[in-house]
Formats: structure tokens, sequence, C-alpha cells
């Protein structure tokens, strides 16, 4: 706090003061996992390894980051299980339609993301609903329409070529092309939140929508904008992921929605909205994948999985989400 | 005095739950190809049951305008629980039962104090609790499995029919609703719950016990949870630990509270409702059967009915005069 | 009076928020079967006074006897087993709850642990029958009845936990004419059975009607204590004002004529019940103040008219052309060119947790940019010059806008709408909470914007601002203007006087019939 006749003192470095807590905290047990792995097995620092790790984490990545953009302005996103499968599924079909459809595949799967992202976003920013209840509806919804279409079943549609390349490729030195894909992706969205008036207002959102409503800024648009954005990286990550695999699957999402909101909590994103940082965030999901990967080389199955999950989230919530004290 | 008007207002919401469900039951009865026979009745008793019990869970929560994404893992958990303990002489049967229960509310009232003490929002909370739920139901059914010798009697009785034909589920049901809901609905703390969800300052200014009704009302969430649990192992006899079917249970309890009258922003409905729209949200989703429609198309016309009924619940936006009052 | 012990009195009561001082010295003594009334100007501290007395702050020094007896109240439950029961502005009913329900909240009676519908059924009719609302269902929705039923359900749920002492605080402002009538033949009623009540409004009349005693307020002190009746309103209004202030204005400038139309000319606005027909102009140059007492319609008026209410009626002329302003972002728009510096810079002015530059660039972003990108180079040229134009004391520009003092946070909110250079600048009390030096710093710029050509409209609860800075003040009272004040009239016994809606010697107030040239 600074008292009005206190002098300007001098000022600090500023890259100290930025750093988040919980951000160095996310480094810091990424570190401490790659050294305990590296006690179960050599192969643990190999740059082979890591490479392997990241591409991994790049569908996580992606789909973490539209989560991100949703809890920055104090929403949720609970749609991601099924609109990832209808990315996945959606540019699958697409590419049984010849020429055009193998080349429109990737935009296709991502439209059919944005178009449910809309229905969410629509409903949060004009009819006021919680977005927790929703995009759980959504969810639901997406869920019904893609029954519907596969007849229950795995559909047999295949991942077009250029899918595959994005998803399992490699091209300069090696490098995985999910992860260089994740890389632009990220940058754009830092530049999004941090460079245009759309980032200004989602964190503006987060911190006190009613301010930025009274400061004319069109909330309800923006809100709905970025249920779209969310919507859209989803379908995007179950476009790489069906690249990954080839072909789509039933409830192939369902694994995706509780890792994407740790990375985005573990990164020290605010659930309460208007504070993070997308570093955090990229830190977040490397430590979850880093986190599976360890659980699987140490043979813990997926009940432990699930548990440690469920109590990290809990502790950095405790640490760093809590509502502040009923006045 | 015409107290039969307020009355009526009262029960408004779980009157039109009724009412829809009775209508749905008579279309379903009337279309389904064996007719209106006691077996048909138990058939469809036996699975609007499960879901009324984890509806009511969810309504305690939702009252005081808070959610529980957990529910249908405690369900699960508490399911693949009483797989193993629900076994053996009365005795040791009736031990299971008790265990199961208090596993139960054990697991809502974790829940509970982590939202009330931890000052952590319900939603983020009850995920998270969900999938540590969810672990330890993994843990004790990593396959689907039963034990043998399970209490098989007791379920049968549970789920059988009584003389006259009754169903013995709906019955529990109605001791549950006797024993649990209305001793809640009528305490102070029951009370103290709907005020924290109509205003949880107008609440705290009253010196209405909030923080202790917020804990009780996460607390029975567990212990309906478990109830439901135990149903559904007395209909499978084998526990499950299936997470697709916890989220389900998850998304239909919300479904089947707004569709009872239960408001999403807390303070007003009621667990009866919730019911009604438990059964009456069942019997939708069976309609598409009895009709020879594609059964491939449940899953979406259920999701639209959820959606459809959300966004009737933001009828009230429209009265708002002063757009500040959106933000509040 | 004075040889029989009174049933309560305080002596001595200081009270201080932060550097204000609320209470200082100030002692009372209420006695039993009497209507005590409170008057006093907006801050004359009456509120923490009640406060104390309800138990809900405790006081820095002094002390409280009850008949007799010294007393503390640790919580307003103590205050309310001691039988002193407020029933305060905001309202405290559970909306979702029945009538009944409300009134045995605190209490409610049990049989078995389980509450005992019948027994609450009694007690609620008893306390609604004392309360003279009989005609309320216990059992209908609270949100479902009116205002003025809700007081009542108030005054019930209050007379059910058996007072002696019943304070009213603006009790009966939400009320009709004939609701009040109601009230107080059920106040006359509780008085005949020896209740004491502490009575506070700002109805003058109503004080003449029903009060036996007042006590005039000023600056955290009492001035006066008196029978009712046996003070003029004129002398009533000398007590009040006079608050001390030491603030420097700057000099007015007489407005040329122009035969330009207003930049701003609202006709006959209304909102539900809170405006009613309000006209007022504003012209390049010129700053209109809004008087009046709080909470008679200056808020919703700058709301209404930046955009924010649904429903508002009437029309507005910008430059003389009709202008629909639905939005703040339309309101914001070049073409209009206003600004709203809000209520509460906490939670409507700024985003506290964020950098200072981004709170200060926030509204006008849609100049500092080019597709929606946002120039940082402009933007912080531009943010710079703001900081020093009003001398901003922060500590850079990315420190969070909720680490600067109180002071500096407003000249935040007020340079963050003038980065969007408006030509309208509409001020909801403006230097509420804030040092001297700000004040007058604020002033000086208020001042030097409408030199350059802005109609400034400002709302203040300070009557020596409005004395101090206004060109025209226009003074509200439930809802409609009552009166407008101009140039040498702006003094604070006419606000104070046109505020309480009382008439003054300076002249008649507009809202009697006057016969004058």
């Amino acid at each position: 706090m600074t008292t009005d006749n206190a002098p300007l003192p001098a000022k600090r470095p500023s890259l100290l003061r930025r750093i988040d807590p919980a951000i160095a905290t996310a480094f810091g047990c990424i570190v401490l996992l790659l050294l305990i792995g590296s006690v179960y097995s050599s192969n643990f620092l190999s740059p082979e390894y890591l490479l392997q790790q990241l591409k991994v984490a790049s569908f996580l990545g992606i789909i973490a980051t539209g989560m991100m953009i949703v809890v920055l302005m104090g929403q949720i996103d609970l749609s991601v299980p099924w609109v990832v499968t209808v990315g996945a599924m959606m540019s699958a079909a697409a590419a049984s339609y010849g020429v055009v459809g193998e080349t429109l595949a990737i935009p296709f799967g991502i439209l059919c993301g944005v178009a449910l992202g809309l229905v969410s976003g629509f409903g949060v920013a004009y009819l006021r609903i919680p977005s927790m209840i929703v995009t759980l509806a959504v969810n639901a919804v997406a869920q019904g329409l893609m029954v519907v279409y596969t007849g229950g079943f795995s559909p047999q549609d295949t991942a077009t070529f250029a899918m595959r390349f994005l998803a399992t490729g490699t091209t300069i030195l090696g490098i995985p092309n999910a992860l260089i894909v994740w890389a632009i992706t990220g940058a754009l969205v830092i530049f999004l939140l941090s460079r245009t008036i759309f980032g200004r207002a989602v964190y503006a959102i987060g911190n006190r929508e009613r301010a930025a409503y009274l400061s004319g800024v069109a909330t309800q648009r923006i809100v709905l904008l970025a249920f779209a954005i969310s919507g859209g990286l989803s379908a995007f990550g179950g476009v790489l992921l069906a690249g990954y695999a080839s072909k789509a699957a039933q409830s192939m999402g369902d694994a995706y929605l509780l890792p994407a909101i740790a990375a985005v909590v573990l990164g020290g994103t605010s659930i309460l909205g208007g504070r993070g940082n997308y570093i955090g965030t990229v830190a977040g999901v490397i430590l979850i994948t880093l986190l599976q990967s360890i659980l699987a080389v140490m043979q813990i199955a997926e009940f432990g999985r699930q548990i440690i999950y469920g109590a990290v989230i809990i502790a950095m919530l405790l640490l760093y989400g809590r509502e502040r004290l009923q006045r | 005095m015409n107290d039969w008007r307020y009355r009526f207002a009262e029960q408004r919401g779980t009157l039109l739950a009724l009412l829809i469900f009775l209508v749905m039951f008579v279309i379903y009865v009337s279309n389904h190809p064996a007719g209106f026979t006691a077996n048909v009745v138990q058939t469809a008793a036996n699975k609007g049951v499960l879901l009324a019990f984890v509806a009511m869970a969810q309504t305690f929560v939702v009252l005081t305008a808070g959610i529980d994404l957990s529910v249908g893992m405690v369900f699960i958990l508490c399911n693949c629980l009483a797989s193993y303990l629900v076994v053996g002489s009365p005795s040791t049967t009736a031990l299971g039962l008790f265990a199961v229960l208090a596993t139960g509310l054990v697991c809502g009232a974790i829940n509970g104090l982590v939202v009330v003490f931890g000052r952590l929002q319900p939603i983020v909370v009850t995920i998270a609790t969900g999938a540590i739920y969810f672990g330890l139901a993994l843990l004790l059914r990593p396959n689907p499995g039963s034990t043998a010798n399970f209490n098989s009697d007791l379920a049968d009785a549970l789920t059988g029919k009584l003389p006259g034909g009754i169903p013995a589920s709906l019955v529990a049901l109605f001791v549950v609703v006797l024993i649990i809901w209305v001793p809640f609905r009528r305490s102070v703390i029951g009370r103290a719950a709907y005020a924290v969800g109509s205003s949880e300052t107008a609440a705290y200014m009253s010196g209405m016990p909030t923080r202790s009704a917020k804990l009780v009302a996460y607390a029975l969430s567990g212990l309906l949870g478990a109830i439901g649990g135990l149903f559904l192992t007395f209909f499978t006899y084998s526990g499950e630990a299936s997470l697709a079917n916890g989220n389900t249970y998850t998304l239909f309890s919300i479904a089947a509270v707004v569709l009872g009258g239960v408001s999403l922003f807390g303070g007003k409905g009621s667990a009866i409702g919730a019911i009604f729209g438990a059964l009456a949200f069942r019997t939708i989703g069976d309609l598409l059967f009895v009709f020879d429609l594609d059964p491939l198309w449940q899953p979406l016309f259920q999701g639209v009915v959820l959606l459809l009924a959300i966004c009737l619940g933001s009828a009230r936006l429209f009265q708002v005069k002063n757009r500040l009052d959106l933000f509040a | 009076m004075d040889d029989v012990v009174p049933l309560f009195r305080m002596e001595g009561i200081s009270k201080r928020y932060g550097g204000v001082k609320a209470l200082e010295n100030a002692s009372l003594t209420v006695q039993a079967a009497r209507v005590h009334a409170i008057l006093g100007e907006n801050g004359a501290g009456k509120s923490t006074l009640i406060k104390i007395m309800s138990g809900v702050v405790a006081p820095d020094a002094g002390r409280m006897l009850l008949e007799g007896q010294s007393v503390q109240f640790a919580n307003p439950a103590a205050a309310n087993a001691a039988g002193i029961v407020c029933i305060f502005q905001e309202l405290s009913l559970i909306p979702d709850l029945t009538v009944a329900d409300n009134i045995v909240v605190s209490n409610p009676p049990t049989r078995f642990g389980m509450i005992d519908r019948r027994a609450q059924r009694r007690i609620a009719e008893e306390a609604l029958a004392r309360a003279g609302g009989e005609d309320i269902h216990p059992m209908a929705l609270v949100k479902d009845l009116p205002l003025s039923r809700r007081q009542i359900i108030e005054i019930a749920k209050a007379l059910a936990r058996k007072p002696r002492l019943l304070i009213l605080d603006e009790a009966t402002s939400a009320l009709t004419a004939a609701d009040v009538s109601k009230v107080f033949d059920v106040l006359r009623r509780l008085r005949a059975e020896g209740l004491a009540l502490l009575f506070i409004s700002h109805r003058m009349h109503e004080i003449a009607e029903i009060a036996d005693d007042c006590t005039i307020f000023r600056n955290g002190r009492n001035v006066a204590t008196y029978r009712a009746g046996s003070k003029t309103d004129n002398e009533v209004v000398e007590l009040m004002i006079g608050r001390e202030y030491s603030h420097v204005f700057p000099p007015k400038k007489p407005l040329p004529p122009s035969d330009q139309p207003p930049v701003l000319d609202v006709r006959n606005l209304s909102w539900t019940q809170r405006l009613k027909d309000v006209s007022l102009t504003a012209r390049a140059g010129e700053v209109v103040g809004l008087g009046g007492l709080d909470g008679q319609g200056q808020r919703e008026l700058l709301l209404a008219l930046f955009g924010v209410l649904r429903g508002a009626s009437g029309e507005v002329l910008i430059d003389g052309k009709p202008t629909r302003i639905g939005s703040p972002r339309v309101a914001k728009s070049r073409k209009i060119g206003m600004a709203l510096i809000p209520e509460d810079r906490k939670t409507e002015g700024l985003m506290l947790p964020m950098s200072v530059r981004d709170n200060l660039s926030f509204a006008a972003l849609g100049n500092l940019s080019h597709a929606g990108v946002v120039d940082q180079r402009a933007e912080r040229a531009a943010v710079d010059e703001m900081i020093r134009l009003l001398a901003i004391r922060t500590d850079g520009i990315d420190v969070p806008a909720g680490s600067l003092s109180g002071g500096n946070q407003q000249k935040l909110v007020i340079a963050k709408w003038l980065m969007v250079s408006p030509r309208i600048i509409l001020l909801n009390d403006p230097t509420r909470g804030i040092d001297v030096g700000t004040k007058e710093e604020i002033y000086a710029l208020l001042r030097k914007l409408a030199d350059s050509g802005a109609a400034i409209v400002l709302y203040s609860t300070e009557y020596d601002e409005l004395v101090g800075l206004c060109d025209r003040v226009i003074v509200l009272y439930d809802g409609a203007i009552k009166r407008t004040l101009v140039g040498s009239e702006i003094t604070e016994r006419a606000l104070i006087g046109s505020a309480l809606n009382i008439a003054t010697d300076d002249r008649e107030p507009g809202a009697k019939p006057v016969v004058e040239a």
C-alpha cells in the first residue's frame, strides 16, 4: 500500500514481481517429478522421452487453453468431453466426402466445436444460466448427437492425412508437429489475452463484470466469443486426437475434462476468474502429463490417478483459490 | 383464511412435476405393449427410484444455492462398497448397510467441510472430490463384479413386489422421504438451508446457523447418494466402477431437480418435487421406447429436454429493470 | 421526566472509522412510552449511533445504561436479548421464506426438535396484528409482497422479539402516505403499551406528527434536544447546518448566454417508482448539481441517463437531437460522449487486482487500438499523460489499482473516463471517503473540465460541494424534482430546506403552491 504522501519507491525488478507463486510452484513440481522419474528410469531425462511427453501434452495443452480462457472469466466449461469427441468424429466423418471433405475435415471439426461453444455462450451471456449447468447440458446434447450419428459404435471413418500429419508427424530436428501446433496456438492465445481488447475484457469480466459493463464494454458478446473459442479449441484437440489414433472413438474425450481443469488450476489461474497467466497453464499441462507418465511407470492404476487429480486440485485451490471472507 | 391458495403456491413446482410425470406415465403405459400391469409398474419404479434418490441428494445441496457434481460418484462408490459389504447373515448385512450409509455421509460431509471452511466454490470442489470418490470405487472394483455370499434375499425383498402388487422400492423411497426429508424440512437447520439459498447475507444477518445448514445439506446429500448406491446394488447384485454411469447420474440429477421445480439459484423447491422430476425424466426417456423409435435417439432427446428445462428457468431475467442487478 | 431513571441512556460515545470521526462524545437519553426522533443531515452520525445501540458495532469510548445498569453488546443478539431491537433500512428479510418463517426467524418455536408450525403461525399472527398487518397472510412468500408490506413484516418481526426499545431507521421511507398513517397508529399503540421508540426519518411532517422528543445531530455530536413542536422548522434547519468544512473551491465563471441547444436535455424521465417525470438540462461549461437526501432517486437518474436501466420512459436529447441510450457502450460512443463516474469505485469503477495501466485504458481501448489490437505505445503515452495530468500517485503503471490509496483510486476512475474525452460527465458522489487534499484537486479538475466545454452533472451527498461547485442545483425528493436552485440561491440552508421538503424563509419551495411575481 502506498500512502498519499510517500515518495515513489525505487522500481522493483518487474520480473521478480510478476512471477506468480503458483506458477513457480508448478515449475518446481515439474523439476521434482523429473528427478523422481530419473530415479526410476534413466530414460526419463533423455530428449526422446521428453519430446514424447511434450507431444502427448500438446493435446491436453490445446484443450486446456480453451478451458483457461473460460476460467479467466470466472466461468467453467464442462462440455469438454463430448465437444472433444464431436471434433474428432466430425472431422473424421468429413474425411469420407472425397477431396473436398478431406481438405475441409479439420476446419469442419473445429467449426462444430465452435457451434456448440456458441450455444453454451449464449446460455451464459444472454440467459445468464450458470456456466457449469449450460455446459453440462450442451455436453449431454453433444453426446446425444454423436450417439445418433454413430449408432452407438465407434465410427469407421479414418482420420485424414493432414490430421495424422499434425498429430503424429515430425518436421525439423525431430520436433513433433503436435508440439508445434500447440506452440502456435499458445502464442496466438498469449497475443489474444495480452494485446487485444478481447483479452483485456476477458480479465476485466473475470475480475468485476459490473465494472466492465459500466466501462461500456459489450460484456455479453465477449462471453459468447470466449465460449465459442473454448468450444473450437476443445474440438481442435479432438481433431488432433483422432489424427493420433487414426480414428475417433466413443467417449474419447472423457479423459480430458479433469486434467484440463487441473492443469488450469495448477497453473495458478484463479477459478474465480480475473487472474492467470498462460505460462502457468503450460506448466500445469506439462505437470499433469508428467504425473500421468510417472504413475504409469510406477504402475499405479487408474484409481490412483483419479485420487491424485482430485487431491491435487483441492490442495491447490486451498492454497490459492479461496474466496475472500464474508464482509 | 384462504390457506389453500398459499399451500398450493408453495407446492406449485412439485405439483407441476407430478402432473408432468402423470401425463408422461399415462402416455407411456397406454402405449406399452403389455399395458398397465404390476410388472410394468415395478420395472418403471425400480428404474425411477434410483434416479429419485440421486435427485433427492442433489436437492439438498441445490437448495443452498450450491451444486454437487460428485453425487453420481458417491452413488457409484457406495454401489461398489455395497457389493462387498451387504453379505451374509442379517447381522453382518446390517453392519454392511450401516457402513455403506456412513461412507456416503462422510463423503458428503467432506464436500461440505471443504466448501464451508475452505471457502471454495462448490462446483470445483465436488468435481475434485468426485474424482477421488471415483478413484476409490475403481480401487474397490477394478472390474465389475460381485461377492459370492451377497445377501440377495434382502435385495429381492426391496426390489420386488409387496402384497397388492405395490413395488417395494417405491415404499422404500417413501420411507426415506418420511425419515430424512420431512424432518429436515421442518427443522431449524432445514429452514436455514433454504434461507442460505435464498439470501445468504439476510440469513447471516438474521442470526441463522448458515454454516451448519450447509454442512448438513452436503452430508445428507452424501447419505442419499449412498442409499441410491445401495439400491443399484440390490438391482444388479454387483458393483461396477463405471465413470459413464456416475457422470450420467450426476447430470440426470440436475435435470430431475430442474424439472421438479427446485430453483438452481437456491431457496426454492422440495425433494418431493425432485422425486417426481426424476420419475418424469425417466419416463420421458422411455417414451421413445414405447413409440418404437430408435433407442439411439434417447440420449439426444434427454439432453434437449434438459437444455430446454434450464433455459425456461431463466425467464425471470426479463423482470430485471436495473441491468446492474444482472451482475450481482 | 428527568427524575425517573430513563429506560436507556448513552454518554460520551465516540466512534472512528479509520481517520473519519463518525461520533464524538455523543449522548442520548430515551424514555419509556415516548417516541424520540433523531434528526441530522447526511453523515451527521445517526446511523453509527443506531449501530452502536443495537450491537452491530462497538463504540471506541463512552458507556450505555439500560435502566441505570451499565450494558455492553457484543453482537445484535445480545442487544435483542436486552430488549433493544432495530429495524434497519436495508431489509433483512429472506425472500423465499414465508411471512411467518421470517417473523420467527431468529428464534422459531420448536416441539420435539422440529419447528412447531402451529405455534409459529400463532406468534406470526399476533405479531402481524400488533404491527398493523392483519391483512398479510402468514403463509405468503415475502418476495411476492410489495415493499410497503415487507416493511410491516419487519416491524412484526421486531415485535416478535419482545422489544422494550424499538429503533426504526427510515422505516417509513418506502411507504405511501396511507401506509405511513397505519404504521403511526401502530407506533402510538406501542407507545401506549410502554415501549420506547427511536424514530429516524427525513420527513419533517412525519416527525412533527409522531415524535414526543427530538434530538438533532451534527458532526457526530448531539447539538440539541427539545420537546417536539417547541422549535420552528427554521430553527431546526439552523441547528442542522453548520457542518465544519474547510474546502477551497475554484471560482465559478458565469456562463455566457448561448443559442446552442444544451448538450444534455432530459425530458420527463420516469422509471418504476423511483424516478418521476424528471426534466433537466446541462449546457457545455455548466456544472449541474443533484441535491437532496441520500436515496431520493439521484443514483437511478444517473444510471438511467447512462443506459443501465431498463424500461425508463421519457426523452433524452443530445445536442438537441432525440437519442436513445440503451447501454453504457452506446453512452460512451463518440456521438454521445458520455461518462459515468460510478458510486462505488471498488466494485463499479475499477478492477482492483488489475494494473493501473489496464484500468486507465480500459474504457478507451477502442480509441487506442487498431482492429482490436491494442497499440501499446499509444496506450502507454495516454496513460502516462493522465497520470501526470491528475497527479496520480502510483508506484508505476504495472501495480494493481488496489494498492493505491482511496483518493488516488478515485482519481484513477475519473482519469479512466477522461481518456475517452467525454462531453457529458456524470458523477455519483465522487469524493466520498477520500482525503481533503484529493477532494480539492478533484474540485479544481471538475471546474477545469467545465471551462473546457464539458457538461457536468454531479451528485454529491455533501452540501458544501453543491454550494461550492455547481452553477445550478436540482433538488430531488422521492424521485421527483422539488426545486431548482440557481447561482446565489444555492445555499446550504436552501439545500437542506428543500431536501427535507419543508419551507424555509429564504424562498418558498417549489413544492407548495406559491403566489409569486
